[in-house]
């Protein structure tokens, strides 16, 4: 007797059949369309991004007929992305022809072998000279081979509240010199201004990486003659172990605590430190000094729920000075995105084109003003129309020259926690420096493998 | 004979397929990383290590920790808050009129349907030390409280008290409401007080309930991240960092997915050990 298919029998089967395919359906191998990946804000009123890449979509679809772009967005907080993102690029099925990476994590990505090196496509664009040498390192791998476009940088600095100086009596504008200078200042604020935080310096596990880049980094970079990287050594390859300006780094955040000039130590070690620091306390005039990034403004601009457009008249910047103000005097920390093309991508010449439609002076304006992003083309830093965008643009601008960029190796993640780690025992006092950074040396050598060098 | 058992088999396959590749892959997929050391990222292949992420884990003193820190969460929260909370809720709910019973019956279940991260942030804006907690210790004039700072691994058990009470309240309800009339006022005819007749016949006659929910609530309390995420983010330090936040640290900040899946199946081996403990303490006789 055949057995004659009912709907009954046949529907789990078509069920099962749908399902497995789903999980099955790769990017395809259309050569004709270019699939984009970038992170969309989580913030569901904020579409600088989608906005963006939306116009150059148009402008790439109108010049490149017969090609199409499909943007595939991923709706995550940064952390989320990565991992979600570095799933994707395991797979040829699953891997984007571009993707929107954090420079923090493209030397990690090279080394998995999930990107693709763009020397050969760089050597044909002549744009490429426009953009300053710094960032151009940014995402170039140990092998010497470049594997991103940057499509922008930030910058940190020290913001102040001219309120609060007047108050305490410290003439405006504010340049300090040395270390010494700002803790100077903040001594008299607490002194002159009760009710009022007189500094900010990120520290601690609960403020993640803000408090090694923008706490220690920007301490540790100030230190010493300026010329090699404190944290690791480029010609062996090596992490360096905690030595006298790492000491001082921390000596600076103990300080800092002990003193009580910064906020009080529950509140640093809050999770949502940044968010109280730039929605609270300096919106509020009831924070003097604050060590933070270039992107503060971003918060205060209309639409973004806490608009304080008479920020650019009530705080003031000044450059993060160097330890004892030696050569160079200033520091600044970068970091920033890029723009990869994954080793496995179905369309890389696509992709680059892409790119290179991204990356045309005028597109680059547009994307470095709408995002409160630091230029990294020479040309676009020139022209007087970008520098007047927004106030403090020029003034970060400036600090691209002296500016640092992590030593974003596959361990640095863990490097960064260890140093969260040490920030938070002289923050606490719970640890003594000479503690703080013997303990740092010791998960130094556990995390990287013993992969260290003393200095 | 074989005929119609394969026809009545068929239907069944689907789902039979279904599970094996959506449930038990990935599982089986879980415990064979877990012998590997594969890496999120910055690693060019992995391969297979044997032990060596189990070694790691013990000797690890932040793993150590991280099981100390859950097994007081658990305890704290959900073995004596939760279920003695419900119990009692349950017990004071029996005897109030229907309007009381209706409020705080809602109350309680409100904080049960919210979000975990919603109860969270609720949680983390009544124990800052700018929150809702100091305001009303100031205006009794109470020393203020920053328990999310001392105490961290306390709030948060108290944080999750609150929100995971609803569920062992409604179990206690029902199982309470089995207790046949007859047997307690006999017990009450016999001269047996409160405290008597709670030990004697209420306790064991729903001895069966108290397992269960004792199951329940530990197992969804050693589950428990965003609640612990939101409000200290497993710190200060790692004073509040259970071994789901130690398992999220490891697995996708430092990016060590092998570690972080070996710490993932201890973390079941201790829910597997609390369930072993609470079926051979059910079995023994009243």
């Amino acid at each position: 007797m055949p057995v004659r298919p009912t709907a009954a029998t046949l529907l789990p089967v078509l069920l099962a059949a749908t399902a497995l395919t789903a999980c099955g359906g790769g990017s395809g191998g259309d050569p004709d369309t270019v699939k984009v990946s970038f992170k969309q804000s989580t913030d569901n009123s904020i579409h600088v991004t989608d906005d963006y890449l939306a116009d150059i979509k148009r402008q790439f679809e109108q010049s490149h007929p017969g090609k199409k772009v499909e943007l595939v967005p991923i709706k995550a907080p940064d952390s989320e992305y990565y991992t979600k993102v570095q799933q994707m690029l395991r797979s040829p099925k699953t891997a984007p022809d571009l993707v929107y990476e954090d420079t923090f994590l493209v030397n990690s990505d090279i080394t998995s072998g999930y990107l693709r090196p763009l020397d050969a496509y760089l050597a044909k664009w002549p744009d490429w000279d426009q953009f300053i040498d710094t960032a151009k390192a940014a995402a170039r791998g140990e092998d010497g081979k470049t594997y991103g476009v940057p499509d922008g940088t930030d910058a940190r600095g020290l913001w102040y509240d001219k309120g609060v100086f007047a108050k305490a009596g410290i003439p405006t504008p504010w340049q300090p010199k040395t270390w010494d200078d700002i803790l100077d200042a903040a001594r008299t604020i607490k002194a002159e201004v009760p009710g009022v935080t007189p500094l900010n310096v990120y520290t601690g596990k609960p403020a993640g990486e803000a408090a090694t880049m923008q706490g220690f980094q920007m301490l540790l970079y100030g230190t010493g003659d300026g010329t090699t990287d404190p944290l690791y050594d480029e010609t062996s390859k090596k992490w360096v172990t905690g030595g006298d300006g790492f000491k001082d780094a921390l000596a600076f955040v103990e300080t800092v605590y002990e003193e009580k000039l910064g906020p009080d130590v529950s509140t640093a070690l809050d999770p949502n430190i940044q968010t109280i620091v730039r929605g609270d306390l300096l919106p509020k005039g009831k924070l003097g000094i604050a060590l933070d990034g270039s992107w503060l403004p971003q918060d205060w601009l209309p639409g973004s729920g806490h608009e304080w457009p008479e920020w650019s008249r009530k705080l003031g910047l000044a450059y993060m000075p160097t330890q004892h103000g030696q050569a160079p005097g200033k520091v600044s920390m970068s970091g920033g995105w890029t723009w990869t093309i994954p080793a496995k991508a179905g369309n890389p010449d696509l992709a680059f084109e892409f790119i290179r439609t991204m990356q045309t002076k005028a597109n680059a304006k547009k994307w470095y003003v709408a995002n409160s992003g630091i230029a990294v083309r020479k040309d676009v830093a020139a022209d007087p129309s970008y520098a007047d965008a927004q106030p403090g643009t020029e003034f970060f601008t400036g600090l691209v020259a002296f500016t640092h960029y992590r030593p974003a190796y596959p361990a640095y993640p863990k490097v960064s926690t260890a140093i969260q780690e040490a920030m938070e025992g002289v923050t606490t006092g719970d640890l003594s420096v000479e503690e703080a950074a013997a303990g740092y040396d010791e998960t130094l050598r556990e995390v990287t493998d013993d992969h260290v060098v003393q200095r | 004979m074989t005929r119609p058992t394969l026809a009545r088999a068929l239907p069944l396959t689907p789902a039979v397929v279904l599970l094996l590749l959506f449930l038990a892959g990935p599982i089986a997929y879980c415990v064979y990383i877990a012998f590997t050391d594969l890496q999120l990222t910055g690693q060019a292949e992995s391969s297979f290590v044997g032990l060596e992420n189990f070694r790691t884990a013990f000797g690890d003193e932040g793993f150590r920790n991280a099981v100390w820190l859950t097994l007081v969460f658990t305890v704290v929260s959900s073995l004596v808050g939760q279920n003695t909370l419900g119990l009692a809720l349950a017990s004071l709910m029996q005897r109030a009129s229907k309007p009381v019973r209706t409020l705080t019956g809602g109350i309680v279940i409100t904080a049960w349907v919210l979000p975990e991260v919603v109860a969270g942030f609720l949680l983390y804006a009544f124990f800052r030390r700018e929150g809702t907690l100091n305001a009303v210790l100031d205006a009794l004039h109470l020393p203020r409280q920053n328990w999310l700072f001392t105490l961290p691994i306390l709030a948060v058990s108290f944080a999750n008290v609150w929100r995971g009470t609803a569920f062992s309240m409604l179990v206690y309800s029902a199982a309470l409401q089995e207790i046949p009339r007859e047997v307690t006022e006999a017990a009450q005819v016999d001269g047996a007080g409160g405290w008597r007749r709670l030990w004697h016949i209420t306790l064991p006659m729903i001895r069966r309930s108290i397992g269960t929910n004792l199951m329940l609530n530990t197992l969804q309390t050693l589950s428990v991240f965003g609640l612990i995420w939101v409000m200290t983010r497993g710190g200060p330090g790692d004073k509040s960092q259970t071994l789901p936040l130690f398992m999220y640290e490891q697995a996708f900040q430092n990016s060590m997915i092998g570690y972080g899946t070996a710490v993932a199946l201890l973390l079941l081996l201790v829910g597997a050990l609390f369930s072993v403990l609470y079926l051979r303490l059910l079995r023994t006789e009243v």
